[in-house]
C-alpha cells in the first residue's frame, strides 16, 4: 500500500450488536430517572424505540439520556399533525378548493396537541438509538432548550423554529438560518401553502395515473414509429431504414443548388417550406445529384418515411392471417411484421421494385 | 471542556478570550469583521462564513446558511414515494446515489418488503461507488485549499473513471435516480464487472499517489496536525458523524454498526478510527476509507448472487401507516430519513437528517482561536457540501 503515515490506531473488533432486551432495559432505566414525565412509550423489538415525554420535563429527559450514554446527538425538528387543508397541492386552481379533514391525529406514542418536537440520540457504544417526542402547548408554542444539554441542538433548534414557529426557551440566538429575517409564516407548517402549486397545477400528477392500455393506442402511432428499431440488417438496408437517407440526399442536393445560384436567399428552415418553394424544385429538377446513394423511387411520390407510415396507417383486418401463419407471440414483433406485410403488399400494388422492397425478412 | 484541548488549542483559546475581552471594552486592539464567501474557492459552494479577527486571530466566526435552501422537506409533501427519489439525490451531489438508499429503505421497512440479495449487492456496490466519487475529489480538492494544484487534477482524473462505471449501470453521471422501492430499475451491464475490478484498481494507485504527494508531505502535515482539535465528547455533542467523528477516535460505522439489508455484513473490511481528532486525522481516515471502499467493491463483485433485481411490490406504491426512521453511512456521514406515513401515495412528513448540517454546525466552535489560514484547513477537513446543509 506504500503507507508513509503509520500513526493511527485502530479498533479492529466489531462491536455488538443491540440485541434483545435491551431497549426495555433502556426503557425502565429512562422511567427510573424521569418517572412520571415518561408519558408513553412505543417499542418495536430489536428494531427501534420511541418515547414521549411530558411537556414540561423536557430538558429534564434530555439530561436524563444524556447520562445514560446517549451522547451523540443525532437531529431535532417538529412535526405538524394536522392533514394539510392543501391536500397534497394538486387541486385545479381555477375551482374551489374542496372541503378536507384537518383533525388532528398524532402517530406512535399518540400526542394531544398538533404539534410536536421529536429528537434522537444515539449511543454510539452499545448502537442503540431512540426518539423523543414532546407535545408542544397550542397556547404557548415554546417548550425548553436542549441547548445546554447537547451543543448540537443549537441550529436544530433554530431550524425548527424558523419552520414551525415554536419557540425554544433557553436558546440564546433563534435568528433565521435559511429565510430572510422579514419572512412572514412557517413554511414546513401544514397550512402553509406551497405557493408554486397555487398558481400552475404539478405536471407530476400524469405519474400516478395508470397507464393507458396498449391495445387502446391508435394503431398508426405506433407501427410507423416503431418498426426501423425492431428490423434485421436485411430489411432495414432494404426498406423503411432508406428513408433517412433519402431525405438527406434530397436536402443535399437542394442546399447546394440554393448556395450555386447567386440570387438566391438561404432556404427557410422548415423542409416542407422547402418542397414547395417553386424556384428550387426547378433547380432541383435540373440538377439531380449523382452522388445520392438511394435508388430512386419509381413514383414521384413524398419521400418513402412519410409514404410508409401512411402505407402501415391503412392496415387492413386480412393481413392479420400472415401474423397468424408466424405464430408470432411478441405484441411488437407482431407490429412490425404487420407494418413489413402491409408495406410488401402495397409496394407490390403501386410496381415497386423487387429490390426495394423489405420481402426478405417478412413472414413467408 | 478546555482540558480536552490540546496545548496550542488552548493557548489560542486563552488568546481569543483576551481579545474578546478588549474588543469589548474597545481597547487598543481595533476588530475586523471579514466575509469569507459566499463566492469562495475554498467554500465549495455558496456557505459564507463571517468572522470576526483580532490581527490575526479569528475571535468568533459564523457560518451563513440558506443560500442553497429548496425546501425538500415541504417537497416530499406533496411528491409520491417514486419521485422522491429526484429530489434526494440532489441533497448530496456528489454521492448521489447513496441519498436515495436510506429513503428506500425506510419506504421498504414501512411497506415490509425486502430487495432480493441480487439488488442487495448492487445497492452497496453503487454506494461503495458513490463514495468514492465523493471522497476522491475530496482528496483532490484538499490539495488545492492548501495551496497544492496537482492533486485536483489526477482526482477528476481517476473520479472520471468512477463516473463513467456509474453512468453504465444507471444512465446518469451524478444523479442516477436508480434506486426503487423493492430492488433496482436494471440489472448491472455486460462487463460492468471487469470494468469495475479495473477501476478499483485505479484508484488503489490514485490513493498511493495521493499519500504520497499529499498526506503524507511535510507541508501537508505542518499545515494540518494539531489544527481545528475537535475532542470526542464535543464532536459526539454536535453530532459530528462519518470520518469527522472516527477521525476523534470514536469507532462507529452505521455500515457495520446497525442491521440493513445492504450487503456489508457478506464482506470483510475494517472501520479506520484516528485519536488525534485534528484536520490531519479526518483527511487520513477519508483516504483510508477509500481503500477501504475499493476492497468493499471488489469483494462484493465477486460474490455477486444471481437472480431477481426486483422484489414483487404493487405498480401503484402505497406505504402504510407508520413512521421509520432509517440513516446510512454516507459519503458525508450519518445521513437518514424520519418517514411518516399515513398510507397516501407520498409521505406525511419526511425529516431529512443529512451529515453536513451537524458537520458544520461546530464550525463557531472549532474556529474560535485559529489563525486565518487555518480556517481554510479546517473548513477542508470538515468536508461540507452546500445541497447536504441546506437541503
Amino acid at each position: 500500500m506504500g503507507s508513509t503515515v503509520s500513526d493511527a490506531t485502530t479498533e479492529t473488533e466489531p462491536a455488538a450488536l443491540p440485541g434483545d432486551g435491551l431497549r426495555e432495559g433502556i426503557v425502565d432505566e429512562l422511567r427510573r430517572r424521569i418517572g412520571e414525565s415518561l408519558v408513553d412509550v412505543h417499542l418495536v423489538p430489536n428494531d427501534d424505540l420511541w418515547v414521549r415525554i411530558a411537556t414540561d420535563s423536557w430538558r429534564a429527559a434530555g439530561e436524563a439520556v444524556e447520562a445514560m450514554g446517549f451522547h451523540y446527538f443525532c437531529f431535532l425538528s417538529a412535526i405538524d399533525w394536522m392533514p394539510s387543508p392543501y391536500g397534497r397541492s394538486e387541486d385545479d386552481p381555477t375551482q374551489p378548493p374542496p372541503e378536507r379533514d384537518t383533525v388532528v391525529r398524532p402517530g406512535v406514542t399518540g400526542g394531544e396537541t398538533r404539534f410536536q418536537v421529536f429528537a434522537r440520540v444515539t449511543d454510539t457504544r452499545r448502537h442503540v438509538a431512540l426518539t423523543l417526542k414532546v407535545d408542544v402547548p397550542d397556547d404557548v408554542m415554546a417548550i425548553e432548550s436542549w441547548f445546554t444539554v447537547y451543543a448540537g441542538a443549537n441550529w436544530h433548534e433554530r431550524e425548527t423554529h424558523e419552520m414551525f414557529g415554536i419557540s425554544f426557551v433557553g436558546h440564546p440566538d433563534l435568528r433565521n438560518m435559511y429565510l430572510p429575517t422579514e419572512f412572514e409564516g412557517h413554511p414546513l407548517r401544514k397550512d402553509f401553502p406551497l405557493l408554486a402549486r397555487m398558481i400552475k397545477p404539478w405536471p407530476g400528477i400524469v405519474d400516478v395515473e395508470p397507464m393507458p392500455v396498449e391495445d387502446a393506442l391508435p394503431q398508426d402511432e405506433v407501427v410507423g414509429a416503431q418498426a426501423p428499431a425492431d428490423l434485421t440488417p436485411e430489411q432495414s438496408d432494404a426498406g423503411l431504414g432508406a428513408a433517412p437517407a433519402e431525405d438527406r440526399a434530397v436536402e443535399e442536393a437542394l442546399t447546394r443548388s440554393v448556395e450555386e445560384a447567386p440570387d438566391h436567399t438561404p432556404p427557410p428552415a422548415g423542409d416542407d417550406a422547402r418542397v414547395d418553394s417553386g424556384d428550387q424544385q426547378d433547380l432541383l429538377e435540373g440538377r439531380p445529384d449523382p452522388s445520392s446513394p438511394a435508388p430512386a423511387p419509381p413514383e414521384p411520390g413524398p419521400p418513402s418515411a412519410t409514404s410508409a407510415a401512411d402505407e402501415t396507417a391503412r392496415v387492413e383486418p386480412d393481413d392479420e392471417l400472415v401474423v397468424g401463419e408466424d405464430d408470432i407471440v411478441d405484441e411488437t414483433e407482431v407490429r412490425v411484421a404487420e407494418g413489413n406485410a402491409v408495406t410488401e403488399d402495397e409496394a407490390t400494388a403501386t410496381g415497386r421494385p423487387a429490390d426495394d422492397q423489405p420481402g426478405e425478412g417478412a413472414p413467408t | 471542556m478546555t482540558d480536552l484541548l490540546s496545548e496550542r488549542q488552548q493557548l489560542s483559546y486563552i488568546a481569543a478570550q483576551a481579545a474578546d475581552a478588549r474588543l469589548n471594552v474597545e481597547l487598543e486592539t481595533e476588530g475586523m469583521t471579514l466575509n469569507i464567501g459566499p463566492q469562495h474557492p475554498a467554500t465549495h459552494g455558496t456557505l459564507r462564513i463571517i468572522v470576526r479577527l483580532d490581527g490575526e486571530q479569528v475571535v468568533w466566526a459564523e457560518p451563513s446558511c440558506g443560500y442553497m435552501h429548496r425546501g425538500y422537506e415541504k417537497l416530499t409533501e406533496v411528491r409520491t414515494y417514486p419521485q422522491v427519489t429526484t429530489l434526494v439525490n440532489r441533497i448530496d451531489w456528489l454521492g448521489s446515489f447513496a441519498n436515495e438508499v436510506p429513503f428506500i429503505l425506510a419506504a421498504e421497512k414501512l411497506m415490509e418488503v425486502e430487495a432480493p440479495p441480487r439488488a442487495q449487492h448492487i445497492r452497496t456496490i453503487l454506494f461503495e461507488l458513490s463514495r468514492i466519487a465523493n471522497v476522491v475529489l475530496f482528496l483532490g480538492d484538499l490539495g488545492v485549499q492548501l495551496g497544492a494544484v496537482t492533486p485536483v487534477f489526477m482526482a477528476f482524473r481517476d473520479r472520471e473513471h468512477v463516473l463513467n462505471l456509474i453512468e453504465s449501470v444507471t444512465g446518469g453521471r451524478f444523479h442516477p435516480n436508480f434506486d426503487r422501492i423493492g430492488g433496482l430499475k436494471d440489472d448491472l451491464p455486460k462487463g460492468f464487472i471487469d470494468e469495475c475490478h479495473a477501476v478499483m484498481k485505479k484508484i488503489r494507485t490514485f490513493c498511493d499517489e495521493n499519500e504520497d504527494l499529499l498526506i503524507g508531505g511535510e507541508i501537508f502535515q505542518a499545515r494540518t496536525r494539531d489544527v481545528g482539535v475537535i475532542p470526542r465528547e464535543v464532536a459526539l455533542q454536535y453530532g459530528l458523524s462519518g470520518a469527522n467523528l472516527r477521525a476523534s477516535g470514536v469507532d462507529w460505522d452505521l455500515r457495520r454498526d446497525q442491521v440493513l439489508p445492504l450487503a456489508y455484513d457478506k464482506v470483510d473490511w475494517k472501520v479506520w478510527t484516528h485519536p488525534d481528532g485534528d484536520s490531519f486525522a479526518r483527511c487520513w481516515v477519508r483516504l483510508q476509507e477509500t481503500r477501504e471502499s475499493t476492497k468493499i467493491v471488489d469483494q462484493l463483485l465477486d460474490t455477486l448472487p444471481s437472480g431477481s433485481i426486483m422484489a414483487k411490490v404493487p405498480r401503484i406504491i402505497k406505504v402504510p401507516e407508520g413512521e421509520a426512521w432509517v440513516s446510512t453511512e454516507n459519503p458525508l456521514g450519518e445521513m437518514g430519513y424520519y418517514i411518516v406515513s399515513r398510507g397516501d401515495l407520498g409521505p406525511f412528513r419526511v425529516k431529512i437528517r443529512s451529515a453536513s448540517f451537524n458537520n458544520i454546525s461546530i464550525a463557531p466552535w472549532v474556529l474560535r482561536g485559529v489563525y486565518v489560514p487555518d480556517i481554510i484547513t479546517i473548513l477542508a477537513s470538515l468536508y461540507f457540501i452546500l445541497g447536504d446543509i441546506d437541503r
